[in-house]
This record gives structure tokens, sequence and C-alpha cells, in this order.
């Protein structure tokens, strides 16, 4: 049964490209870099259960980073995606180490008040980012020389850096590191008495994370040639915390779904209903309700239930 | 291993530690011999387990000293004293429920290995870290266990998992916090007669409320009472002492 679904995703990653108008190449870019944001900020949530409300930061930062160095001070593509990670990443190592001084709500409110900040720098110093109006004019980059302006070859990027993202992250998250991060995540007063360093391990997983958010940022960046302090707003951390508890929390597939369905329901409903946000708010409380560990282990139970009928 | 006088497993000299107004531990010294078999017991709110979290370093003490073969372990973190040598179990009882046996054990085993930090070979691939963890698991009698998660166990065979996951640690102290708490006397039997069989090497002490069968494991009782040390000595000493009649087995 395993490989019947493991061909059904292979095949809706790879079919849209020969099948699917621009409208659709596009959103599903979208989803990719919505899906690595989301996975990035699970490891925090769902294997570190570390919950933060500032994921935006390094989505943000990257973003910003890899505009500010590519449009303003004439650094080449790589040179710009080097410093931009290498940048964000300090920024997640200096912020752990803030963050980190709590837990639970604590925690929450520090990830939630440091990105406000950046949120405020990013609209005040618009003499740096231009505030309000953005960082216009980013071109995308060329990689072996290949162009990634018509939306199928960026399509080809993304879904390439997404697949790299999610096994890095499948592997991290397996491994012994992983596992002392979930035994972190449950008991941290055992994990300490078995030899375990709880701050290290969270402050590890924390950079880790802020580095796959600085690669989504990029993949943000280089999509919408555009960067506004928007991207930064509590609005967009908390659109993807959605979205990896509707999805599922500490599952791996659990977060790309559920930021594939705040992405979808953000652009369908919105045609229609101008308060989509609403709709957004009914639609998690629904999944809350009938799902509350989220989709993907929703449905697994689901489908065991219903293969345990059958036999 | 340690040039500092091994004389000691373990030493607390003069420790203090309030909560507010409220003195749990009041010069507390305790004098362990390694491989002694110290049995601490006292009545509830004696400060027995705030005085295990204060050497397992859990708690910090407000004043006093905690010296570990001789090396001075009084502000390190717990898993700094876990990596020399120090083990404990908990009196709630405190597992990784979702998980399978095998695997609660393995993180015992990984705690004090450098491939704990490692980050792209996964855990389950570590082939002899999990036949080490099934050794442990069989020296407990939960071999047949091992592949079934935490969750699945009766309460007695979870206080057996407790003590093989710091059996594994292969310690040098080993704190027990009340391992037969809750315990059916059949599931009594088994685990003092696996207290009793752990290596000479291994110093250990422990809470217990049940004397009959404490006594048995013990050479020598400390009792504590409102945070002080009552009475402390060999084992027929403190039973027969008058003080302790007094405070705890009269009563």
């Amino acid at each position: 049964m395993k490989w019947i679904g493991g061909a059904l995703i292979a095949a809706a990653l790879l079919l849209p490209p020969f099948v699917a108008g621009d409208f659709y190449i596009n959103l599903a870019s979208q989803i990719f870099i919505a899906a690595i944001f989301a996975m990035s900020l699970n490891l925090l949530v769902g294997f570190g259960g570390m919950t933060s409300l500032g994921h935006a930061s390094y989505l943000g930062v990257a973003a910003y980073l890899a505009a500010l160095l590519t449009t303003r001070y004439g650094f080449d593509h790589g040179a710009a995606a080097a410093l931009s990670i290498l940048g964000t990443v300090a920024m997640a190592a200096f912020f752990g180490v803030i963050a980190l001084r709590a837990s639970g709500l604590g925690f929450l409110m520090i990830t939630l008040a440091l990105s406000q900040v950046l949120w405020g720098l990013a609209y005040r110093m618009s003499g740096i980012t231009n505030g309000d109006n953005g960082i216009t004019g980013m071109t995308r980059p060329e990689p072996f020389g290949i162009s990634l302006e018509s939306p199928v070859a960026f399509y080809w990027f993304s879904l390439t850096v997404t697949v790299i993202a999610f096994v890095l992250m499948a592997v991290f998250v397996s491994s012994s590191f992983g596992s002392s991060l979930k035994g972190v995540r449950d008991q941290p007063r055992r994990m300490a008495a078995l030899g375990f360093n709880p701050w290290m391990i969270r402050w590890i997983t924390f950079v880790y994370a802020g580095f796959w958010g600085a690669v989504s940022g990029l993949l943000y960046v280089y999509y919408n040639k555009y960067i506004h302090p928007t991207s930064l707003s509590t609005t967009s951390s908390a659109e993807a915390l959605l979205g990896v508890i509707a999805g599922g929390s500490g599952t791996l597939a659990g977060p790309a779904v559920g930021a594939a369905l705040v992405l979808l329901l953000k652009n369908y409903a919105s045609a229609y209903i101008e308060r989509w946000n609403m709709l957004l708010g009914l639609v998690f409380l629904f999944i809350v309700l009938v799902m509350p560990t989220g989709i993907v282990p929703g449905v697994q139970k689901l489908t065991s239930r219903f293969r345990g009928r059958s036999s | 291993m340690n040039a500092a006088s091994p004389d000691l497993a373990l030493e607390v000299t003069a420790l203090n530690k309030a909560f507010g107004g409220l003195k749990v531990t009041q010069g507390v010294s305790l004098a362990v011999r390694p491989g002694e078999r110290r049995l601490i017991i006292g009545p509830n709110g004696a400060g027995k387990t705030t005085l295990f979290n204060q050497i397992s370093g859990d708690l910090r003490p407000n004043s006093g000293q905690i010296k570990l073969f001789g090396e001075d372990v009084t502000t390190l973190a717990p898993h700094r004293r876990a990596h020399r040598g120090l083990s404990r179990t908990y009196q709630i009882i405190t597992l990784f429920a979702g998980d399978t046996l095998e695997h609660n054990v393995t993180l015992g085993l990984l705690g004090l290995l450098p491939s704990r930090w490692q980050m792209w070979r996964p855990l389950a691939s570590y082939r002899h870290l999990a036949e080490e963890a099934r050794r442990t698991l069989d020296s407990v009698g939960l071999l047949h266990l091992a592949g079934h998660p935490v969750s699945e166990l009766a309460y007695g065979e979870k206080r057996r998992v407790e003590l093989a996951m710091a059996l594994s640690q292969k310690p040098r102290v080993l704190l027990l916090d009340e391992p037969l708490a809750g315990l059916s006397d059949g599931e009594r039997k088994t685990v003092k007669a696996l207290i009793a069989s752990i290596s000479k090497e291994v110093t250990v002490v422990m809470i217990e409320h049940d004397m009959d069968t404490a006594l048995d494991l013990a050479e020598t009782v400390t009792l504590l009472n409102y945070g002080r040390v009552i009475v402390d000595g060999e084992r027929d000493q403190v039973i027969a002492d008058e003080r302790t009649r007094e405070v705890y087995l009269g009563a």
C-alpha cells in the first residue's frame, strides 16, 4: 500500500508542469515555499515543544538581506544567498540565547517581541529598507546558467529545494540528536539526569530551524522579486503556526499539508470573500474540533480504522 | 580515574535549602562510602526527595556542599553530574510513554555517548545500542516487552523500566527514589531481588517507605525529619535508636 501512496505523491509533484496552467504552477511554487517555512517552524513547535510566534523573522530577514545585497550593494546571487543565510543563522543564534531563557508562554512572548522589533525596524528604517514601499527590482538567480524566470522553471527549482529540505529535516528528526530533541520535549528533567544538555539541544534546534527559515525566505524573495515589511509581521508567523498545527505538529508531512491548506484558502477564498481570515479561522476551528492532532495524524487514524474494519 | 579522595562516593556537607520561609533541608550532612547501600527514611515532607533533587542537580541548595568522589559538584548542571557517574530514578514515573521500552533504555545509553550530538545517522541504526538496551531489559525481566510502548505497561513494569534506564548507564552512584512505591507484593519481591543484585561497585542511596523490604537491602540508614538528619549510622543501630521509634516507627 505504501508504494501506491508514494507513487501518487510523486505524480502529484511531477505532473503539474506538463498539465497545469501558469496560475496553478505559481500557486504550487508558493506552496513549496510555505511548506519549507512551516516545516522549519515545526522543528521548534512539533519536535522541540517550543511554540514560536516569531518565525517570520528568519524568512523576512533572509529575504531583506538578499534583496538589499543584490539590488543595492551589487552582490551576485550566489554570494548574496550565502551571506543572507549566514546572517540569518547568526541572528537565530543570538535570538535563541534570548528566547531560551524562558519556556512555554514566556518563550512564545519573547519570539513574538523579537519579531515585532524587526517588523518595526523594516517599517521605520526606510533609509535602508525603503519602509512601507518595500524593496523592488529583485531578480531571480540563474543557477548553472538556467533562467528561473518562467513559472515552470521556478517550479522545478523550488520543488528541488523543498525535497532536499524535507529529506534533510526528516534525517535530522530521526537521528540521535532528533531523538534527544523529542526526549527533551517530553521529559526535560529526565533527559538532563540522563546526561543530555537540554538547553544546548534546544538552542541548536532553534538555529537549525532559523537556517531553513532563511532558505524559505530566499525562495520567497526570488519568487516575488519584492519584499515588504508584512513578511516580517506577526500575521506571517501566525499563518505558518496555524499551518503546522492544522496539518499536524510533530509529523513530517503535516506542516506541508497545513501550509498548503492555508495558502489555498488565502488564494481562493480571498477572491470571493473579503474577510478570508474569518473563513481560515472557521476551517481551523473545524480541524481542531474534528482532528485535534491535525490533518495528517487524523487521516492516518481514519485510514487505519477503515483498514481495520475491512480486514 | 579521579585523583581526588575517593574515600567517599558521595559527601554532602551542611546542606541548606528553603522555599521561601519553608526550610526543607537544614544543615544536612551525609557521607556515603563507595559500594555502600544507604537507606534514607523519614515521614512525608521530611525533605527526602528534595535532598535527592539537590544531589542530582535539579535544585540548587542555598548553602552547603555536595561532592561526588571528592569532586565538588554543588553548582554543576544535572547532565554534567550524570557524566560523572550519577544516575537516578524518580518517585513519580518519568518515562517516555509513547516510545518503546527499547527506545527508553537506548536514550539512557545515548545520554553518556558523544553520538548523542550526531545529526544524520538514524538512532534506530545503532544496532549495538539496541542490543545493549535489550540486555539491560533482560536483566530486569522485561525483554519480552522491549518492542511495546511504555504506556501499555502495568505500573510495576514501569518501575522496572525506571530502574533499567538508570542501570543502563552503569552509574557509580545510583539514587533510587521509592523504587517500591505502589508495587504489589509479587512485584516488590522482583524489584527487591533486582536491587539486591546490583553490583557492589555501585553505590546505592535509596529513599523508601516500605521498611520491611528496604531494611534488608540497607547497610546504613539515615533518618530525616523536618529537613534535618535525626539519626545516621549502621542499620541495626539506627533501628534500635529511641529517636527513630519516636519519629518514624512508632508513628
